[in-house]
């Protein structure tokens, strides 16, 4: 069982403020962390390897920085890490990142399952992965529970908003894994030391030769950020005097039958 | 590319076992926005083995032309089925943007479809117009959390593509007797071509009462609410306004309600008639599922917490006593004890 993950480092969100006067996004001091759905998908790759042998390769597109997160896969068990970068693959949007990452795949592989979190909370598409099986022509299943291999074939529990779909594809399959897939581990103390002396290799794009250069960077995404803002929150917002809770509450619907709401 | 080539605005009108998910019609109506902006016409479409309800929704929600493609096939979605027969369609028909639900299916089929078209896709967009020097759609959506909102236009390809979280935009007021071109297209995906295929299917346990997305009212707690077992009060109120409850990630992640009922950028976005927020303090991630609310209550004991700044009412207050007195006034003003 040959296994990829696609991992990306991502700044905490929920530790990202606002400067209030600026009105800018503070992004000093906000901690870099693994993906969290990534770190499902990499659980699941290591609960696969665990069942039916194989190795787990971990790769990330990003700045030299994201090697951090490579090194934390590699002491979550992962075997081997690569981490793709180049200039010219900056400001890629998902249609850009996706051909990348495709190429990448197809060079380190064949893999029977790719496997990546269902989206990244910093830009929260959840197309990447997707995208990066059409590119590559396989079978993909987005939101799975639990992957069971059979043969050249595997079963697939995937969750809809309906229900959960019991999935039947063939190898190779691109899969998406969610909060629910399972309960990553913890890295051990030895996991940490050895991550630390192994290599990681920076796969750039020099060692993809066939790669379509139009299709990569700025100039080969076809979506483009025209601005950004932070949203303004004006506050138009009556306060309620409280006298004592009913009187608040008799208050307040009567503010709300008043203007017709309740 | 000649961009003119490229003419109206598409709507997928996504269904379950033949019945349409509300989400296609809030884009047709957002759709409609965009058509007569751009002066091209709102077109649906519909996919699956039973299209009949599909095309009775685009029809009553204001298409001015149906595609619908039918097999047994479609029977449940695939990426591969239902992106052949949306790419056969629109190498035939041309579309100068798609809107698409950001379901679970809607997002796969999306990037499906834009990689295929070799074409721009923006996720979960919260807002939609056109650029009238262009013709540009521009897609804003957040990102960091809702941190950041970003303006995105896809300006150099067509079409241009967009998904649309369910419950970002109202659905549009029905049109009564309207008559839109049904287009019937005959497109069958090969049977080795479908190379994921659904062999049974567990629904989700039915929440008991109204569903988050669909709620008119809605009674959410976070973190202010201390434990798991105090939603009941939650509850009791939601029921009596006749909505459900929601909650704040905070909650979620202590493990006090399950993650269906999480309003926000992870979770569910909302816009129900009114949004009570017990307890919350107003997380950028979690007002980015819930400020379109119509009217938003916010009780809180911390007179500068964000939530403030969103809500339409707003009181500095326990919740333990606010909502048993508004429980109280509700049961008195009904005379139900």
């Amino acid at each position: 069982m040959n296994i990829v993950v696609c991992v990306k480092q991502v700044p905490d969100t929920t530790e990202i403020r606002i400067d209030p006067v600026k009105n800018t996004l503070i992004r000093q001091g906000v901690p870099s962390i693994m993906n969290p759905f990534d770190k499902n998908a990499l659980e699941e790759a290591l609960q696969l390897k665990e069942q039916y042998g194989g190795a787990v390769t971990v790769i990330s597109m990003g700045p030299e920085q994201a090697k951090a997160t490579l090194r934390e896969a590699l002491s979550m068990g992962a075997d081997k890490a690569y981490l793709v970068t180049d200039r010219s693959f900056g400001g890629s949007d998902t249609y850009a990142t996706s051909y990348i990452l495709a190429k990448v795949i197809e060079k380190l592989g064949p893999f029977d399952v790719i496997l990546g979190g269902k989206q990244a909370i910093d830009g929260d598409t959840g197309q990447t992965a997707p995208s990066i099986a059409e590119h590559l022509g396989i079978a993909r299943l987005t939101h799975v529970l639990s992957i069971k291999i059979e043969g050249n074939k595997c079963i697939v529990e995937r969750e809809i908003e309906e229900g959960v779909e019991i999935v039947e594809a063939k190898l190779p399959i691109l899969c998406t894994a969610t909060k629910e897939t399972n309960k990553p581990r913890y890295a051990t103390i030895k996991g940490k030391i050895d991550s630390l002396k192994a290599e990681i290799e920076n796969i750039t794009l020099a060692d993809l030769p066939d790669i379509d250069v139009t299709k990569i960077g700025l100039k080969g995404s076809p979506t483009r950020v025209k601005s950004t803002f932070t949203p303004k929150r004006q506050s138009c917002c009556e306060m309620l005097e409280i006298i004592n809770p009913r009187e608040t509450a008799r208050m307040l619907f009567g503010k709300l039958a008043d203007a017709k709401i309740l | 590319m000649d961009l003119k080539q490229y003419q109206d605005v598409w709507v997928f009108v996504e269904c379950f076992q033949g019945q349409p998910k509300d989400v296609g019609f809030e884009l047709l109506g957002q759709g409609r926005l965009l058509a007569d902006a751009l002066k091209q016409k709102l077109c649906a479409v519909v996919i699956g083995k039973d299209v009949d309800e599909g095309i009775k929704g685009a029809t009553a929600y204001g298409a001015d032309i149906i595609y619908a493609v039918q097999g047994n096939e479609y029977a449940n979605y695939s990426s591969d089925a239902y992106g052949y027969a949306f790419l056969e369609l629109c190498a035939r028909y041309h579309p100068n943007t798609i809107l698409i639900g950001a379901t679970a299916n809607g997002r796969d089929l999306g990037s499906k479809l834009a990689i295929c078209l070799n074409t721009g896709l923006t996720a979960d967009c919260t807002a939609l117009s056109v650029e009238e020097e262009t013709g540009n759609v521009v897609w804003e959506r957040p990102a960091f959390g809702g941190n950041l909102y970003a303006r995105i236009l896809c300006s150099e390809t067509r079409p241009q593509m967009g998904t649309v979280r369910p419950g970002a935009f109202k659905k549009p007021e029905k049109f009564q007797n309207r008559q839109p071109v049904m287009i019937r297209e005959v497109i069958h995906t090969k049977e080795e071509d479908i190379l994921t295929k659904v062999i049974d299917f567990i629904k989700a346990n039915d929440e008991a009462g109204v569903k988050l997305e669909e709620a008119e009212y809605i009674v959410s707690g976070g973190r202010g609410l201390k434990g798991p077992e105090n939603f009941a009060m939650l509850q009791e109120l939601a029921d009596l306004l006749g909505g459900t409850v929601g909650a704040s990630r905070a909650s979620v992640d202590a493990g006090w309600i399950p993650q269906t009922k999480q309003v926000g950028q992870t979770g569910k976005t909302v816009s129900p008639k009114v949004y009570i927020a017990c307890g919350i303090s107003g997380a950028v991630q979690h007002l980015a599922g819930m400020t379109e609310s119509d009217t938003i209550i916010a009780i809180n004991k911390d007179a500068t917490a964000p939530i403030f700044d969103v809500a339409d009412y707003g009181i500095v207050g326990d919740v333990f006593e606010m909502v048993p007195a508004m429980i109280k006034e509700i049961r008195v003003s009904r005379n139900l004890n």
